[in-house]
């Protein structure tokens, strides 16, 4: 039971990893650049639904929904003024600007909100757990949502990607994108677009996390925005199955680690699991070549 | 052709240069292409063919210099609306999406067009190259070079373009599938399309074409009909191999 209650745990952070990770992933895929500020993006998703809900007291479903508007406005003002002007520059140059942005993202909630932590409320997902097995294994709503919120981002996602004709135009920018420019469609617009749906699952991301863990500040997003890029790079980073496999597997080994071998050790686990990967397999666990035959 | 010189031309480009950086790969170049018409263009390795196209089709822009398209300046509009003008650019190199369907690289071929309009488009480029038909359902990047080269021909005709510009059809070909290239670009010009033509293979360019250009180096050095310039010595020389 102790075994099964960290399995479910591992998924239930996995999961935020995964829904975290897609955004780098489909970022990197199309726009072909590593966004720093994507995990900062958490953060302020976080201290909004924060806000609505505390503050102005809107309902918890408004709440989610005015933090996943606010990020993707957000992430679409950050691709349109600070990456677009660079699309032509070097990849280190987007980069540092990347990295610039996300302290730019940190310090400006610092100003706003203060250093101190704050509590998130647990109202926001008023889920009631569930316990199995007799009350041997028990399940928070906040775990259980959290599992679901991903299958189902993931579900749509895919079919998104696979069936609409913006999502194809978005697979057609990830490979060629003169080629896709030829076809009409419009770069600029598409890499928009990236950023709208990775910015609101960042959002939802925001969410799960601070109910899950819930006390937060600013420097919120970093942390998990490092093991969800490293869980993209893990599964393969452009691979939208691979964010899901990879997150998935990060979170499941960093819990059981923490359980089982060392609460200190588990971050350097979990990098040194990565770097082996990495060795065997360079492309990630899903990685390009097997990305194609999908 | 002959009275096609009295309408005004369907592409006019003016005197345009194109760098790379530091480079000037495109040197003022001007060159005029009718309603209806065959235009090739030729010349060795690196001249700037594919540079011009790209330029005209807005993936490049020139320093200096216009690209009027049915009298329209369009210098500076981005090549993703240059298909609803009917203009299509069939690139050097097979680019189509390896990782996409035959099916899906067509109908992203009509990514600027109505829906309702495809299925139509789809039967017709099946029933132009029954090839494809036959691999519907593969991933492109499985197909052979040639009929990667068939889809991106049929891909970039999938707009319904006025103006095809094709940059090298024919490379990498064998000899029977070079003459059917050719043979699907003269039915092309039938149906009534306007093709530019950039080509190695200038024997054959200038069987199929009207009027020629003959680029060396980022200039137009020689230009006239295609039947006169297949029988002029220089170019014999330079391009034919006699
Ligand atoms: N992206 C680039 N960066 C720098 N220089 C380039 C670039 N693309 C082309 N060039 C240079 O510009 C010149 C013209 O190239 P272009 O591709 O237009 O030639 P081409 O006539 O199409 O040749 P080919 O028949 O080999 O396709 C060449 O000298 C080439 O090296
Ligand atoms: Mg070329």
């Amino acid at each position: 039971m102790f075994f099964l209650s960290n399995l479910v745990n591992g998924l239930s952070l996995g999961s935020i990893y995964a829904i975290i990770a897609l955004g780098y992933t489909m970022v990197y895929g199309i726009a072909k650049m590593l966004n720093f500020a994507h995990g900062d993006v958490i953060m302020v998703g976080a201290y909004v639904s924060f806000c609505a809900f505390q503050y102005w007291g809107l309902p918890p479903v408004v709440s989610i929904l005015a933090a996943m508007v606010f990020c993707t406005v957000l992430g679409v003002v950050i691709e349109g003024t600070a990456y677009r002007p660079l699309r032509q520059a070097t990849s280190l140059a987007v980069l540092i600007t990347a990295i610039g942005m996300s302290y730019l993202l940190q310090n400006l909630a610092l100003l706003i909100f203060k250093s101190d932590p704050k509590n998130y409320p647990a109202q926001i997902i008023g889920m009631p757990g569930i316990s199995l097995f007799g009350g041997q294994l028990k399940i928070s709503g906040v775990t259980l949502v959290t599992i679901l919120a991903n299958v189902v981002i993931m579900v749509l996602l895919t079919l998104f990607i696979n069936r609409t004709k913006l999502g194809k135009a978005m697979r057609c920018v990830s490979e060629d994108r003169g080629a896709a420019e030829l076809m009409g469609i419009s770069v600029n617009r598409t890499i928009s677009l990236t950023f709208a749906i990775g910015s609101a699952l960042a959002a939802i991301a925001g969410v799960l996390l601070c109910s899950a863990y819930p006390i937060f500040d600013p420097y919120t997003g970093s942390m998990p925005g490092i093991k969800a890029f490293t869980a993209a790079v893990f599964g393969g980073i452009g691979s939208i199955p691979g964010a899901m496999v990879g997150g998935l597997l990060l979170g499941i080994i960093e819990i059981l680690s923490r359980a089982y071998i060392s609460t200190q050790l588990a971050d350097a686990i979990v990098f040194a699991v990565l770097i082996v990967v990495l060795l065997v397999k360079p492309t990630g666990l899903l990685g390009k070549q097997i990305r194609e035959k999908v | 052709m002959s009275e096609a010189n009295q309408k005004s031309p369907l592409l006019k480009v003016n005197d345009i240069h194109v760098y790379y950086g530091a480079i000037h790969a495109i040197k003022g170049i001007s060159l005029e292409v009718y309603d209806n018409e065959i235009v090739t263009l030729i010349g060795a390795n690196g001249a700037g063919k594919s540079t011009t196209l790209n330029t005209i089709v807005g993936l490049l822009r020139p320093r200096q210099g216009t690209v009027e398209l049915n009298g329209m300046n369009i210098n500076g509009i981005s090549a993703s609306k240059m298909v609803s003008r009917g203009l299509s650019l069939c690139p050097e190199g097979r680019r189509i999406f390896q990782q996409m369907t035959v099916r899906e690289n067509l109908e992203m071929g009509a990514y600027s067009r109505p829906a309702a309009e495809i299925a139509e488009s789809l039967e017709e480029m099946f029933q132009r190259f029954p090839r494809l038909k036959e691999r519907e359902k593969q991933i492109g990047g499985t197909l052979s070079g040639g009929e990667q080269q068939m889809l991106t021909m049929a891909r970039a005709l999938m707009s319904r373009p006025r103006l095809l510009m094709l940059d090298e059809p024919s490379m990498g070909l064998a000899p029977i599938l070079v003459e059917q290239i050719f043979e699907i670009i003269k039915e092309l010009h039938e149906s009534g399309v306007t093709i530019l033509l950039v080509e190695q293979n200038a024997q054959m360019a200038l069987q199929v074409a009207d009027r020629a250009y003959v680029m060396e180096t980022g200039l137009i050095t020689m230009q006239g009909r295609a039947s006169e310039l297949l029988h002029n010595d220089a170019v014999q020389k330079a391009y034919l191999g006699s």
